[in-house]
């Protein structure tokens, strides 16, 4: 009984370092096979297409919207203090820092990690990636290595076109409606936002969320189980682990980046 | 053919990109106020210096010709050391004083340059004498009670 326990465990946490241990070896084998990737870059092109232009849409309404939100928010709080002016820094800070860059990643890996995960694992269940082997060719190198490359390049573009159009967004409800004096919204967010602290940060933190999202998105549609139910869960597990590991990780960066 | 409507979409979509981000470096932060000229240093002593921070704004008449570089205490004066990058287009006479003001009443402590009308400009590594410590608001307070407890008048109402 007892034995039957432990042998469980041990079962199970063989099996996850196993797991954690695949994860890794993938990884590194899709950073050293980047250069031959790139080479490519027809493959990596068509990626992006299918990654960032189709993500256009969602994240240029989701941006417009949480700029609106911020800006009707902020100018709330902030005129209680008389400082309805510092609604242009309030924005431009909290979308270039934070909000860009996490949201625009889990819509991303809600719209793009989702499709990847479903694709790759559907390849897996009709035994395309087996078959592809069968022919000498790396599925690694010829599926996955383009589909991160895209995912890589394609979020960090659509992070800043988040920030920018949820800045318009504010600019949007805090001058043109509310009122806010459009001199002061522009000079007090150029006196505030910093382009390497603020802006260049929130770049890298996009680029890491690309690197993460895209990742987890290709391992759990590449381990996943070839059958329907496999592949199901295999998508919901990708939307979730990624949404999860995104989270995280904006806290380890943030405490990283401004902190100190 | 496939192949080249691609490239116009994704050609389109890094421009997207591109342009966003050169919103947000030039709309939004302050790559263009940033200085790519060299500036010369200028150091002060103040005996306090309030909220001033290293990259608040150094201005006369309201225009920004510098940035706060470092601040630093000296352990023999006991007083504040403040180094300021000054633009080198602008040129201030050595006998130019400096004032620590404040911008609206929250806003952020800038430093205020009072030109003199000595002959000689500051020259880098120069030191400007004569300053005048931030306002701080909690000894305004007790000069003004103690101002108006000597008042006799204050005293003789009182019933």
């Amino acid at each position: 009984m007892i034995t039957d326990m432990l042998g469980a465990l041990g079962t199970s946490t063989r099996q996850m370092l196993a797991n954690w241990g695949f994860a890794a070896r993938l990884f590194f084998k899709l950073l050293g096979m980047s250069g031959a990737a790139l080479k490519r870059f027809g493959l990596v092109r068509d990626q992006v297409h299918f990654l960032g232009n189709y993500s256009l849409a969602i994240i240029t309404v989701s941006g417009l919207f949480v700029g609106f939100v911020l800006g009707l928010q902020g100018y709330y709080t902030l005129q209680r203090y008389g400082s309805a002016e510092a609604l242009g820094l309030l924005v431009a800070l909290s979308l270039v820092r934070e909000l860009g860059p996490v949201v625009a990643a889990l819509l991303f890996a809600g719209r793009a990690g989702a499709s990847l995960t479903a694709e790759i694992g559907l390849m897996r269940a009709g035994e395309q990636l087996t078959a592809l082997e069968m022919m000498a060719v790396d599925p690694v190198q010829r599926i996955l290595a383009p589909r991160f490359w895209g995912g890589i390049i394609a979020l960090p573009l659509l992070a800043a076109v988040f920030s920018a159009v949820g800045i318009l967004g504010g600019y949007v409800v805090g001058v043109l409606l509310i009122g806010v004096d459009s001199g002061a919204f522009w000079s007090q967010m150029q006196g505030g936002v910093d382009v390497f602290k603020d802006v260049g940060n929130g770049i890298v933190k996009s680029v890491v969320f690309g690197v993460a999202v895209t990742f987890i998105a290709l391992l759990q549609g590449y381990v996943a189980k070839p059958t329907p139910e496999g592949v199901a869960s295999a998508t919901t597990r990708s939307v979730v682990v990624s949404s999860l590991s995104v989270l995280g990780l904006d806290f380890i960066l943030t405490a990283m980046m401004f902190s100190i | 053919m496939q192949r080249s409507k691609n490239d116009v979409w994704v050609g389109l979509f890094v421009l997207i990109g591109a342009i966003a981000v050169l919103f947000l470096a030039l709309k939004a932060a302050n790559l263009l106020t940033w200085s790519f000229s060299q500036d010369y240093e200028v150091t002060a002593k103040f005996d306090n210096i309030g909220g001033l921070k290293p990259g608040a704004a150094v201005k006369s008449a309201g225009v920004v010709v510098g940035r706060v570089k470092k601040i630093e205490f000296d352990g023999e004066s006991f007083q504040a050391k403040v180094t300021l990058g000054m633009q080198t287009q602008h040129a201030f006479p050595q006998d130019s004083s400096l004032k620590i003001l404040t911008s609206g009443l929250l806003g952020e402590q800038y430093l205020d340059v009072a030109p003199g009308a000595d002959e000689k400009n500051l020259a880098a590594g120069d030191r400007i004498g004569s300053t005048q410590s931030a306002v701080i608001l909690e000894n305004l307070i007790s000069q003004f009670l103690f101002s108006q407890a000597e008042k006799p008048t204050t005293e003789s109402k009182k019933p």
